[in-house]
């Protein structure tokens, strides 16, 4: 499951903000607000699917850059709130 | 109010001249439905559609004195032509006709190219001038009147819309890639750059001069703020005498601007601008006022509750045209067709059918609130800047980026947001309180997030071009010394204005159905006196306008007068996904479509297309990027494959 996770929200992101096949838009560890890729309101259609395809239960307070600024940090705060939610 | 065509040069003509230049009126006969004409000489050629205004029976065009030496063509408005008339007759010049056409010709025969000094207007024009076998070509101040050029086979062709030069047999449409990395950073190409390869717009405020030995392109006027230490020469002057003088001088700009021999209607936003305008034409010319409103169906953009409080409170005679989302989708194709360049939102869209309703009412000209928020710093991003400047000076307050929500109450998905995300979408980054464009650094990070559609092949070609390089080095060299605030103004007035806003939004949707729009405050008097002004009295803490607002307040209901800032908005994904989308857009965006034309990817258009099809979009960018992929595939039929005539009236249809 573990596994799925990071992908599925992978591919949530390649399909939603980076859109790229042919190549590398950004890189797992780089800002997604910075580049342009994810702006404010990118960031509540993420939190949207989160919420409805993955069931992460998410608090205003969660909705922060640390958790949602690059690939690997949406990962990492979704895994760690599904271990939590287990 | 027109359109104008020629060249000058000596070269291999496919077409006899008369021809030439008869087909290339055609292309901008819509600007001048009233009369066509055309003058050929060696080496010469001008044309003219005629949209009459200003003296109907004697003032067609191209126009000469009595000597047959020197012609003109000329497109636009000049508003102060009866107090230079009366200066010219006083010294001792003889007038044919009552036209201001005849004012500029007169003006260059004593002055020759620093004639446009005295000019108070709007216009493009040109000049030939056989003595000195010299063409002149001027455009205004704040690029109202557009006016575009190539040379070609060693001959200059110069035309008021590109799709005329694109008549010249040899002359092709190439998109350069650019204007189209431009267009994506900024939402449109720095002049004199435009989206086509090979042809030039003159930029506002420049002349050319034509001589068989080359050509020289000179700025004869340009926009300036004090400097911020020094202050302005009225920056002592107390506050009540700055907004008397400024209502002068905006009923002097209004009252030239109603000089017409055909009746002046005006636009009514709902917002102060036009309503300062739309007030000012009652005092001056009481009589009955037309005015004219777009509405729409969705809360979020519509104003029409504002509309009929001015409507009421003037007493016009007001008629309105609703603008759905549907109407936008079925309008786009056309509105491209007029623009002639991509643009990222679909505002343009509801002028192009504004201006329609007005021409059918049988108006040709109206008077709007354009320039206001340049001018007097009416838009939110100059608030934007001012809150970013105020929350860089302690970086880790919490409370501080709660400011931003204040920023944008109309957009209701930001409310939701916390102070961590509204800090970090805003927040200076290391450095960029110096950037001289540290204003606008937000907006184009959101618009450049568009770039990631762009074919590899045209990212490629890309590489190592920095559109925001290019902006900040064509700044003039004492900007670093103004006022932050006006750094910004400057931004939006020197560049977007005429860029997108008077381009896209204003002459060309207007003029697609013959409409002349005149603008009080981009009056040049206005503009320079605006300038002047310190910026905490446009500025009051985040009262945007503020000396506007107290200099006209007792001409509008207090409703309208406090009015806070709502942005000219449109529907913009919605209008072409669903099931009244129209058939073109699943064709413009087809894999094979975007693969033939070369300039995005076919995968990630496709991907773009699904996620708007799900569900509406809100995201700035995703939105930006639809409309802005769609009108450069409709750009590209239209203007590389000349598909446009296919394309017209297109009906709606289901998409699969």
């Amino acid at each position: 499951m573990q596994t799925d996770v990071g992908s599925a929200v992978r591919d949530f992101i390649a399909d939603n903000f980076l859109f790229r096949e042919d190549r590398e838009t950004v890189a797992d560890n780089e800002s997604l607000l910075e580049n342009g890729l994810l702006d404010s309101t990118g960031v509540l259609e993420l939190v949207a699917f989160l919420e409805t395809d993955l069931g992460i239960d998410i608090k205003d307070a969660e909705i922060i850059p640390e958790n949602f600024d690059s690939i690997d940090a949406i990962i990492n705060y979704a895994k760690s709130k599904l271990a939590k939610a287990a | 109010m027109c359109g104008i065509v020629g060249y000058f040069g000596a070269h291999a003509m496919e077409l006899p001249p008369d021809l030439l230049l008869r087909r290339m009126v055609g292309a901008v006969a819509h600007r001048g439905p009233d009369g066509q004409g055309v003058y050929v000489d060696q080496n010469i050629g001008l044309g003219h559609a005629r949209l009459s205004i200003i003296d109907l029976a004697t003032g067609a065009q191209p126009m000469s004195g009595p000597e047959q030496d020197i012609w003109i063509v000329f497109n636009g408005e000049i508003f102060n032509h009866i107090e230079l008339r009366r200066d010219l007759i006083a010294r001792g010049h003889v007038f044919r006709t009552q036209s201001d056409t005849e004012v500029i010709l007169h003006l260059y025969r004593e002055k020759g190219a620093d004639c446009v000094d005295d000019l108070n207007g709007d216009f493009a024009f040109a000049i030939w001038d056989r003595p000195g076998n010299r063409l002149m070509l001027a455009r205004d101040r704040m690029g109202v009147r557009p006016l575009y050029y190539t040379e070609h086979n060693g001959c200059l062709f110069f035309a008021s819309e590109v799709k005329a030069l694109l008549r010249v047999p040899g002359i092709q449409a190439e998109l350069d890639p650019v204007a189209l990395d431009q267009i994506f950073t900024f939402w449109f190409p720095l002049a004199p750059r435009t989206p086509f390869k090979t042809i030039s717009e003159l930029p506002p405020g420049h002349v050319m001069t034509i001589t068989p030995e080359g050509r020289s392109v000179r700025r004869y006027w340009s926009l300036a703020y004090p400097d911020a230490e020094a202050g302005g020469a009225i920056g002592k002057t107390d506050e009540k005498r700055i907004a008397e003088d400024l209502r002068a001088l905006l009923f002097d700009a209004t009252k030239i601007r109603l000089r017409s021999d055909v009746p002046v209607g005006a636009y009514l936003s709902g917002g102060l601008d036009s309503s300062i305008i739309a007030a000012a034409v009652k005092r001056l010319a009481p009589q009955a006022l037309r005015t004219f409103s777009v509405t729409f169906e969705s809360d979020e953009f519509d104003e029409r509750d504002f509309q009929q409080e001015m409507v009421s409170a003037l007493g016009t005679e007001h008629d309105e045209i609703r603008c759905t989302a549907a109407d936008i989708g079925r309008m786009f194709p056309s509105v491209i067709h007029h623009t002639e360049r991509p643009v990222l939102r679909t505002a343009p869209a509801p002028l192009y059918a504004l201006s329609d309703l007005v021409n059918q009412n049988g108006f040709k000209v109206v008077l709007t609130g354009e320039g206001a928020d340049e001018v007097f710093g009416g838009y939110d991003i100059f608030k934007e800047a001012k809150l970013r400047r105020f929350c860089a000076r302690q970086p880790d307050s919490r409370l501080r980026p709660l400011l931003y929500r204040r920023l944008y109450p109309y957009l209701p998905r930001l409310q939701n947001q916390n102070h961590a995300y509204l800090a970090a979408v805003f927040a200076a980054k290391d450095g960029e309180l110096d950037d001289p464009l540290f204003s606008h650094l937000p907006r184009f990070r959101t618009t450049m997030g568009t770039k990631v559609f762009l074919s590899a092949d045209l990212q490629e070609e890309l590489k190592g071009y920095d559109a925001l390089a290019e902006l900040r080095d064509s700044l003039p060299a004492e900007f670093p010394r103004w006022h932050p605030l006006s750094q910004a103004q400057y931004l939006e007035t020197a560049y977007l204005l005429p860029g997108y806003i008077l381009a896209s939004q204003g002459d060309r949707v207007a003029m697609a159905h013959s409409v002349e729009g005149r603008f009080p405050f981009l009056d040049h008097k206005v503009v320079e006196f605006a300038a002047d002004i310190p910026p905490q009295l446009k500025m009051r803490a985040l009262r945007e306008k503020h000396i506007l607002r107290e200099s006209i307040k007792d001409l509008l209901p207090a409703n309208i007068a406090e009015r806070p800032k709502q942005p000219y908005r449109a529907p913009e994904s919605q209008s072409f996904v669903g099931p009244k989308a129209p058939g073109y857009v699943g064709d413009c965006l087809s894999r094979r479509a975007v693969a033939d034309a070369g300039y995005f990817d076919a995968g990630a258009v496709e991907k773009l297309m699904t996620k708007c099809q799900r569900r509406p979009v809100s995201g700035a960018r995703d939105n930006m990027a639809f409309v802005g992929i769609l009108s450069t595939q409709l750009w590209h039929r239209g203007f590389v494959d000349g598909l446009h005539d296919e394309m017209q009236d297109s009906r709606p249809m289901a998409v699969a």
